[in-house]
Order: C-alpha cells, then sequence, then structure tokens
C-alpha cells in the first residue's frame, strides 16, 4: 500500500482534516485568525492539556477511565507551590519532583483500588476526585499560593528558553514523544494495548495486567503532577478551589476527540496531539469569533458526542452497520 | 410419579439445601442490612457527640439540601440495577433550573415556566437514552459528554450570573413544613414507597433487576431491554427536573452552577445503599436508608466544624469503601 493511501485511511488524517477544515472556516469568516499570533497562543495553551492528554490516552488505551487528574493535578501544584513558598531556598527540582512524585503516588492508589477490588475505574475515580480535592483542601489549608511565592524561574518556563520557545511548549512535546516512544518500542507499551483490545485474552497470553494497570494509572498521575507544574507557571497562582476543577473532562474531550477508542486498545500520540491541538483552536477561535466563552463547554461537551458517534460508526462497519438491529 | 409431583421433590430438594443457609446469615449478608446497621451506629455516635441529634426535627431540617439529589438517586438506582448508568442527573437539575429561570424572566407564569422545565428535563432524558439505546454507545461515557454538554448550556443559558426574583410563594420549600417534617422529605418519602414497589412488585421492577443481571438472557426472554432503559432515562430526566426546581425553590434564584458535584452524591448514595455497581442487583430500600445515613453523616460533620471542602474528602472515601465492601458481600453470598 502506497504510503499516501496508509495516510487516507489512518484515523488521524480525519482529525487532521477537521482540524485543517476549522481552521480555514474561522479563517474566512476572521482572516486575523490565520495569524503567527494564534499560532503562539494556542501553542501556549495546549502545554497544559497536551501533558495530562497523555496520560488519560494510556488509561483509555487500557480500556479504563480516569476521571481524577484534575484533582490531582490541583493537588501537586499545591505541594509543589507550598515547597516553593516554604522553601525558597531549596533548589527548583525539588519542587518538580514532589509534583511528579506525589502525582505518582496518587495515581499509584487508584491503580491499585481498580485492580486489587476488580471495581471499575469510572467510579473508583469519581470517588478519587472528591478524596483528593478534599485532601488538597486539607493540605493547603484551604490557602492559595499568591503569585509572588512562586518563584521567578518557573513563571518563566511559560514565557521563553534559550532556543526561543517557552520550556512548557518543549516539556509538553517532550512529554508526547516520550509517550510515543514508550508505547511504540518497549514490551510494557504494547502490553497497553493488548490489555485494552481484549482484557481477557491478555492473562493468557502471559501478560501481567494487575501490574501493568498500576502502571498505567501512576504514569497518568505522574503526567498531571507535572502539569501541575505547568499550570503554576502558567497562570502564576494556584487555588485549592479552581486549579484543576473540571480538567479532567477538557483532557477527555481531547483524547476522545484525537481518535482514542474508549473501548480501549485504539488510539495514537499523533492523534490526541491533534486532538489537543482542535480543542486549543477552538477555545482561541471562540473569542476571535465573538462567540462568549460561555459555549466553550457545551461544545466540549457536543465534541465528545460527536466523536463517540464517528468512533462507534467506524468500529460498526459505517452507517449502516450503527443501525443495524441486534446486540453489539 | 407426575410432573407436578417431581417439581415438588426438586422443591423440597431446594428448600433443604437453602435450609443450610440459617436465614439471620442470608439477611446479615444483604448490603442493606449493613447500611441499616451503620445508620443506628452513626445516630448513636452523632447523637452522643452533640444534643442536636436527639431532634429529629434538626435532622429533617438540615437533610433538606440531600434530599434533592437522593430523590434523584431513587432513579439512578433502578438505572444502575439494570445494568447502566447516568451521570448527568447534576447537570440536567442546573439545565432544567436555569430554563425555569430563563421561562420565567420571560414574562411566562411560574406554572408554564415549570411545565417547560419538566418538559426539557424529559427532552434530556431522550437524548441521554437516544444515545445508549438506538446508537447503542456505553452510557457511562455517553453521560460524561452529556454531563458537560448540559452544564455547558446551562452556562450558555445563564451566563455567569444568577436568575432569580421568583415569586413569594414558590420560593422556600425547605420551611413548608407538615407537622415537623419539611415537605421536600415528604415527597422524597413518597417518591421511596412508589419506586420501591415498583421495583419490588410490578413485572417492570423484575425485568429490570433481570435485564441488569444479564442483558442477552432478558433480551431472549422476550424482555423489551431498550424500551425499558429508554424509560428509565426519561424518568431520571423527569426526575432531575423535579429536584432542580426543588432546588431553586430552596435557594430562590438559579446559577449555572446549581447542584455543582452532584453526580458523585448521588451515586455515593446509591453505592452506600448497596446497589451493585455491575447491576442486577439492589433496592430502593437501601437508597432510601443510605440517604440517611449520610444525611446524618454530612450533618455531623457540619456540627463538628469540619469545613465543608474538607468533607469532601470523606465523601470520597465512603464512595470507594462502599462499593469495595458491597462487592466483598455480594462476592461472598455468590459462594
Amino acid at each position: 500500500m502506497s504510503l499516501v493511501r496508509r495516510l487516507a485511511r489512518a484515523r488521524e488524517a480525519g482529525i487532521l482534516v477537521m482540524l485543517v477544515l476549522f481552521s480555514l472556516v474561522v479563517g474566512l469568516i476572521e482572516p486575523r485568525f490565520l495569524s503567527g499570533e494564534t499560532v503562539r497562543i494556542v501553542l501556549l495553551a495546549i502545554p497544559l492539556i497536551m501533558v495530562a492528554a497523555m496520560g488519560e490516552m494510556m488509561v483509555l488505551l487500557a480500556r479504563h477511565v480516569d476521571l481524577s487528574i484534575g484533582s490531582i493535578l490541583g493537588f501537586s501544584a499545591i505541594a509543589a507551590g507550598m515547597v516553593f513558598r516554604d522553601h525558597p531556598e531549596w533548589p527548583l527540582f525539588i519542587g518538580f519532583a514532589v509534583a511528579i512524585l506525589s502525582g505518582a503516588a496518587l495515581g499509584f492508589v487508584n491503580g491499585l483500588i481498580v485492580t486489587l477490588f476488580r471495581l471499575p475505574s469510572i467510579i473508583v475515580t469519581l470517588g478519587t476526585l472528591s478524596l483528593y480535592r478534599g485532601l488538597l483542601f486539607i493540605l493547603s489549608g484551604s490557602k492559595q499560593i499568591d503569585p509572588n511565592d512562586i518563584p521567578e524561574p518557573i513563571i518563566r518556563m511559560a514565557q521563553t528558553s534559550p532556543f526561543g520557545i517557552p520550556w512548557i511548549v518543549i516539556i509538553a512535546f517532550a512529554v508526547a514523544l516520550a509517550t510515543w516512544l514508550f508505547l511504540t518500542f518497549t514490551q510494557v507499551g504494547r502490553q497497553i494495548y493488548a490489555i485494552g483490545s481484549n482484557p481477557g485474552a491478555a492473562p493468557l497470553r502471559g501478560i501481567r495486567v494487575v501490574p501493568v494497570t498500576i502502571l498505567v494509572f501512576t504514569l497518568s498521575g505522574a503526567l498531571a503532577g507535572l502539569a501541575g507544574i505547568i499550570y503554576a507557571a502558567r497562570f502564576g497562582y494556584v487555588n485549592p478551589g479552581i486549579t484543576g476543577v473540571g480538567f479532567e473532562f477538557t483532557v477527555i474531550a481531547a483524547v476522545v476527540i484525537g481518535g482514542v477508542s474508549i473501548n480501549g486498545g485504539i488510539g495514537s500520540v499523533a492523534g490526541t496531539m491533534l486532538g489537543v491541538l482542535f480543542l486549543g483552536a477552538v477555545q482561541v477561535a471562540l473569542p476571535i469569533l465573538g462567540v462568549s466563552g460561555f459555549w466553550q463547554n457545551a461544545i466540549y461537551g457536543g465534541i465528545i458526542l460527536i466523536a463517540l458517534v464517528i468512533d462507534r460508526t467506524v468500529r460498526a462497519g459505517g452507517i449502516r452497520g450503527l443501525l443495524a438491529r441486534g446486540t453489539a | 410419579m407426575s410432573a407436578s409431583e417431581q417439581r415438588q421433590g426438586v422443591n423440597q430438594a431446594g428448600r433443604e439445601s437453602a435450609a443450610a443457609k440459617p436465614r439471620w446469615k442470608i439477611l446479615l449478608v444483604r448490603p442493606e442490612s449493613v447500611t441499616f446497621v451503620l445508620l443506628i451506629l452513626a445516630t448513636i455516635v452523632a447523637s452522643h457527640l452533640s444534643p442536636f441529634f436527639a431532634d429529629l426535627g434538626f435532622i429533617l431540617e438540615s437533610s433538606t439540601y440531600y434530599i434533592e439529589f437522593a430523590i434523584v438517586a431513587l432513579v439512578l438506582t433502578l438505572v444502575i440495577i439494570a445494568g447502566e448508568i447516568d451521570l448527568s442527573p447534576a447537570a440536567m437539575m442546573a439545565l432544567t433550573a436555569c430554563i425555569f429561570g430563563t421561562v420565567l424572566k420571560a414574562g411566562a407564569p411560574v406554572p408554564l415556566a415549570m411545565a417547560a422545565s419538566l418538559v426539557s428535563g424529559l427532552a434530556l432524558g431522550a437524548f441521554n437514552g437516544f444515545f445508549v439505546t438506538v446508537l447503542r454507545l456505553p452510557s457511562i461515557i455517553v453521560t460524561i459528554g452529556t454531563l458537560i454538554l448540559y452544564r455547558g448550556l446551562a452556562q450558555v443559558l445563564a451566563g455567569d450570573k444568577s436568575i432569580g426574583s421568583f415569586p413569594s410563594w414558590f420560593v422556600g420549600i425547605d420551611y413548608r413544613m407538615v407537622g415537623i417534617v419539611p415537605v421536600p422529605v415528604i415527597i422524597f418519602v413518597l417518591a421511596s414507597i412508589a419506586l420501591g414497589l415498583f421495583l419490588g412488585i410490578t413485572i417492570y421492577g423484575r425485568q429490570i433487576y433481570q435485564i441488569g443481571t444479564s442483558e442477552m438472557a432478558a433480551i431472549h426472554a422476550g424482555i423489551r431491554v431498550r424500551r425499558i432503559k429508554m424509560g428509565l432515562f426519561l424518568a431520571s430526566g423527569l426526575v432531575s427536573s423535579i429536584a432542580g426546581l426543588m432546588t431553586a425553590s430552596r435557594l430562590g434564584s438559579v446559577r449555572y452552577d446549581l447542584a455543582s458535584g452532584g453526580e458523585l452524591t448521588m451515586v455515593l448514595i446509591v453505592m452506600l445503599g448497596g446497589t451493585y455497581i455491575f447491576g442486577g442487583r439492589g433496592s430502593i430500600l437501601g437508597t432510601f436508608l443510605a440517604t440517611w445515613l449520610l444525611v446524618i453523616i454530612a450533618t455531623g460533620m457540619t456540627v463538628a466544624n469540619i469545613a465543608i471542602n474538607a468533607q469532601l474528602t470523606v465523601m470520597g472515601l465512603l464512595l470507594i469503601v462502599s462499593i469495595v465492601a458491597t462487592n466483598w458481600i455480594y462476592a461472598r453470598s455468590q459462594r
């Protein structure tokens, strides 16, 4: 099969076409959308979602869902912010380590509960969503981390780097690259796809489902923790009642738009990146088009449903298969 | 030996093997019994901690916030027993309440605005049901999508302002009393009895259990699975709009973030009542008892001056503990 035909058949192609069409339509209505400035704003808006989306993608690939990443992001951001505030003399990497490790620990707990008791991850993480949010209120004493508590170099990560591109953008793309390498070239990476494709068959093929699943949740937590640092860098504050609230839904929207199947086993880093870009483009396009920002969530919700229907249609082999009678 | 005698023989054999398990043991492994014991324990502990708890009126008054979610949780119990889930009711409460507020602000009389809210509740439920029964998508992810969509539409409708100035007769349903019982509690009790009877003694109720136990078997037994599921999602939409109106009446105004986080409370009540997350088992009695358990725990924490935000920890932990416990009990009783 020629390269062109293979590209045309890939799931990612559809998302790319959607993204290009969307940009063109918005550009036709409001030409200033198609400018370098838009690219810059989109690039600054997406690292936060992209980093967490890589983790959520792996969770979905293994046929699970993690609803708690918004709370994990908030928890890690608060924990790192408190380190920055209370111990300004410590080197910065300790703050990073605190954010990533606390995220990983919370993700590990998710994975442990889900696998140990064989419970649906959506309900477990609905519980931990609330549990972790409560813990972060207790940890922070309901106090915000103020802009002047966050060290200058952290804030500058969202503005510049020696290469001209802000650090957070570089981090986001590095995480995407690492995720791609992990999923494509390591045994465990392939096993994640195997588990999601057929959870019943995976153990018969000698895959140790429990440790791999726990690892996936731990990675998702760790990446949400890293996203917590990016949040602090980009917004310059961390508020226990605001930071990361509803973030899980944005991330799930991005991942599902990116063609990752909610039935596990299907999805790619490239698709997820396109999904994140698409959400970023929508986010930037709304104010340019003069549409109220209040529409954003409704549009995200609508996009998720459309992506679900498309995914279902593709799996059923077209519209006819979708409407055929019988159980699926 | 005739066929009926033979059947009797089988029945007797069945009874003998059942007799090996004493009745108290069967009763003990029912999750509702655990909920009931916890409820009594919580009441005893709480009444030792604070004299407020000796006062039934105080508990009833402080229950009205949870009762709104509990009324929805009754229907959610049926949905979960049927093997589906609906995570969107809290968002439906917000959207239908905002529709009520918008219609009222446009100058319509209250009954018309209420009708608009109830009809839109049915429509939102039908939308969920369409995705689940016609397109056969998993309800768990569909209702995450619609949860964002409905909450987003409420935001579009109401912006970040609250819509208020309702007529005074509409406001304050939680202060209307029958004796010492607030009206919302009466509605909840009546709804519990009605749904409990529906689930327990009608054919539809038994069919809901059948669907949740094995959907494939239910289809082959001639049960109209899709129709029943559609009915459940419609009921979920309708009851959400009723709960939304009750919240609007209690608060005297509506905002897009009305009942935010309510999905956790609703699922928590159902799980705490011992309904099996994978479907096929559960009861309205359990949900009813769990409501009062949650009311006592939450009120207890408030009386003990634990901040609302910190209470989230306990709620999340309770949800996890209750599904783990329910699963464990069912796994044991199956042996």
